[in-house]
């Protein structure tokens, strides 16, 4: 980090930017939470959560919104590292949802659980009174998250109001709220895939396996690799066979594509993550495909 | 690798994302699946043409109505530098958006169509670079390719601009010709301008030197957290009291004296922590945790700096402040919410000196509030001492926000002139 110029590298800013507004939630809300899934992104914020405390333990608790159609290796991976920090994991159950009769299951080929999410979510921010709430997303991810603020007002519905955003000037963060809003808070916004793949690397951080290439059966739907899976309703006319893949984000099993890849070290990955022309959502997402502002009307519910 | 924030003001006519088009494109940083959605949306619309404009337009309101309505943020990397775009519509009313964006900005590029020469809006836009203190500003002045690449255009345009940026507080300003629809000195130097003896835009980007920019003197150190990990496990964490923040000016150094306020009491930093280890210095924009010599009550909200260099601890200070609620007014006797540094109070609008006219730098002492995108001078009375330093020293210890008390909007922008 130390230089004689007084330079700082790319990451270290965005490591001490991100740094700075974990803080600042801590300081400033009564019970934070962190979305933890597993991912990549959200496993960069839990380490910066841990460095933004230490020698503390991380004083917020992680929350996973469980659709019941993750990778077992994910779901393997949150447990592990959870324990691993002694820190307390909320799971909040998509199917839990669903038995209570919250909402009602899709059905069809292309049946997902991926917007169901955002009930469960908004169920367990109001059950727990969590007033902020620590989501990896970043603006570079996709258009509608490119105007999204760091500190993210929510009403108390959960609702995300794009024409009606707090200005945000500095790094000086409003964080005042009524009783049931809450305000999502993205430390990762000016992060780049790239950077966050970097930052992996630099940091030696282990990461899900599915990430790296591995052998797998699965079937093209809609120009995407879908893993073969009772959840992902194969047909008879969609043939399965198999592959060397990899995934390049971590979602339900149902609407996550797989890239063809060879890429089996994080090196590896940054190269071909460098060389790409396609990207991450775009590849491999049903979710965002459904139409031009698919992105933008979840969020207005209050997706992630 | 370091990072550069800049902030692009002009309005579509100007080609300003045409010219973010380009950059991108050209940086690799526009993806294929993105490209063949603007595509095809530009075919739907019977657009002749890609309208690289729908790359930034990100909300269904501003695509429907062809505008970009707020700040967006784009990301592209070349192998020199990282760079941060702070995209702001140009047009007056979001005059608070584009202050925004330049709050944060290293640079600011000032987008002129050579054919219609320094506008009010280019003025306006030179104005708030300025009054933001964004160190380095580029006018690029677009276009060239309508006026047959006229040097003597380029050089009217250029007097004309620096005549008038005289007037405003610009340390560093480049003027660049380009076209950004045909690449004319945007990534390299065109032969369309001979004439033209400077770099091409992105060379410019990519070299200008901001190291300087920071502050490196006045050691400013707000507490912002205060971490005791009460670890029953580790003895040697029992009586670990450390101060976390992040560095807004100065160099911290173990052994250094330093003074904290509003105490006024000294000590020195018995260590500078990280997560990976100790470090020597600490300095902009590094967050970190120091720890002191002496057991002093410390808590957030209080500054770290040296005995010898402090900043004015003021309860009553003079600001130019940018409204931006579109709701209530700024008047005398208006009471807020004021956040600076690390520090919340209220505070109360005791005078309201003069609206400035962000066109003509004209002084409207007549003025009896600020309504929104308004830009005037205010004393504002605060109900505790705040620790601040003129805004043009220091942007961050210069700089705070006004939230309004009863919808918790954020509402208005404030830099600090002078402290009493």
């Amino acid at each position: 980090m130390l230089q004689c110029d007084y330079t700082t590298s790319q990451l270290d800013v965005l490591e001490a930017e991100a740094i700075h507004i974990m803080r600042e939630v801590a300081a400033e809300f009564e019970r934070p939470v962190l979305l933890f899934s597993g991912g990549k992104d959200s496993i960069v914020m839990l380490r910066i959560a841990e460095k933004a405390f230490w020698p503390a333990p991380i004083p917020f608790p992680l929350m996973h919104v469980d659709t019941g159609h993750n990778f077992s290796e994910v779901i393997d991976y949150r447990d592990r590292r959870a324990a691993e920090l002694g820190a307390r994991l909320v799971v909040a159950s998509v199917q839990d949802s669903i038995d209570a009769g919250r909402v009602v299951e899709e059905t069809g080929r292309r049946a997902s659980r991926n917007r169901l999410q955002t009930t469960t979510l908004l169920d367990a921010i109001e059950e727990h009174e969590f007033d902020a709430v620590f989501g990896g997303a970043r603006r570079d991810e996709e258009k509608a998250r490119a105007k999204e603020r760091v500190f993210s007002f929510r009403d108390e519905f959960g609702q995300w109001d794009p024409k009606n955003q707090r200005p945000e000037l500095w790094n000086l963060y409003n964080a005042k709220i009524r009783k049931g809003e809450h305000i999502r808070v993205f430390p990762l916004s000016n992060w780049t895939e790239l950077d966050v793949w970097d930052y992996i690397r630099r940091e030696g951080i282990e990461i899900p396996s599915i990430y790296y290439a591995h052998t797998r059966k699965v079937f093209e739907r809609d120009g995407m690799l879908l893993a073969d899976h009772p959840v992902t309703n194969r047909g008879d006319d969609e043939p399965v066979f198999e592959t060397v893949v990899r995934y390049r984000t971590v979602g339900d099993i149902s609407c996550t594509g797989a890239v063809q890849s060879a890429a089996a070290t994080v090196e590896e990955i940054i190269t071909e993550i460098a060389a790409t022309r396609i990207t991450e959502r775009g590849a491999t997402r049903a979710d965002d495909r459904s139409s031009e502002a698919a992105m933008e009307d979840r969020k207005r519910e209050g997706y992630f | 690798m370091d990072i550069l924030r800049f902030a692009t003001a002009g309005s579509v006519d100007d080609g300003k994302s045409t010219l973010i088009g380009r950059l991108l494109y050209d940086s690799k940083a526009i993806f294929e699946d993105q490209l063949e959605a603007v595509e095809r949306t530009s075919r739907d619309r019977g657009t002749e043409y890609t309208d690289l404009s729908l790359l930034t337009d990100g909300l269904r309101a501003e695509r429907e109505q062809g505008i970009t309505i707020d700040v967006a943020y784009r990301y592209f990397a070349t192998p020199k530098r990282k760079f941060i775009i702070a995209d702001t519509p140009g047009h007056i009313q979001y005059t608070r958006n584009m202050v925004t964006g330049a709050s944060t900005a290293d640079l600011a590029i000032v987008l002129i169509d050579a054919r219609k020469g320094v506008l009010e809006q280019s003025r306006r836009h030179a104005f708030l670079t300025s009054l933001l203190r964004v160190p380095h500003l580029v006018l690029a002045v677009n276009k060239m390719d309508l006026v047959d690449y006229s040097q003597e255009r380029f050089e009217e345009i250029r007097e004309e601009f620096t005549a008038f940026a005289a007037k405003l507080n610009v340390t560093d300003l480049t003027f660049i010709p380009i076209s950004a629809l045909h690449g004319d000195n945007v990534v390299s130097r065109s032969e369309n301008t001979p004439w033209y003896q400077g770099t091409s835009l992105l060379h410019h980007l990519e070299n200008v030197h901001i190291a300087s920019d920071r502050n490196l003197v006045d050691v400013r150190f707000p507490v912002q957290y205060v971490i005791r990990p009460h670890n029953a496990t580790d003895p040697g964490l029992h009586d670990y009291r450390g101060y976390a923040g992040q560095v807004y000016g100065g160099v911290l150094k173990p052994g250094d004296e330093v003074l904290h306020l509003p105490s006024g009491l000294t000590s020195r930093i018995s260590s500078i922590d990280t997560f990976d280890g100790p470090v020597t210095e600490a300095f902009p924009p590094m967050s970190v945790t120091i720890r002191l010599e002496d057991d002093i009550d410390i808590s957030r909200g209080d500054m770290i700096c040296r005995p010898n260099n402090k900043p004015q601890v003021a309860q009553e200070v003079e600001a130019m402040v940018c409204w931006m609620s579109e709701a209530a007014k700024l008047a005398p006797r208006t009471k807020l919410t004021i956040k600076h540094t690390t520090r919340t109070a209220r505070a109360l609008v005791r005078d309201l000196h003069y609206r400035l006219d962000v066109n003509t730098l004209h002084r409207d002492e007549s003025a009896s509030a600020l309504s929104l995108n308004e830009i005037g001078r205010v004393s504002l009375r605060i109900t505790q001492p705040m620790f601040v330093d003129d805004y043009a020293r220091n942007r961050l210890t210069g700089g705070f926000i006004l939230i309004d008390e009863a919808t918790h909007s954020t509402v208005g922008a404030g830099m600090i002139l002078e402290s009493r």
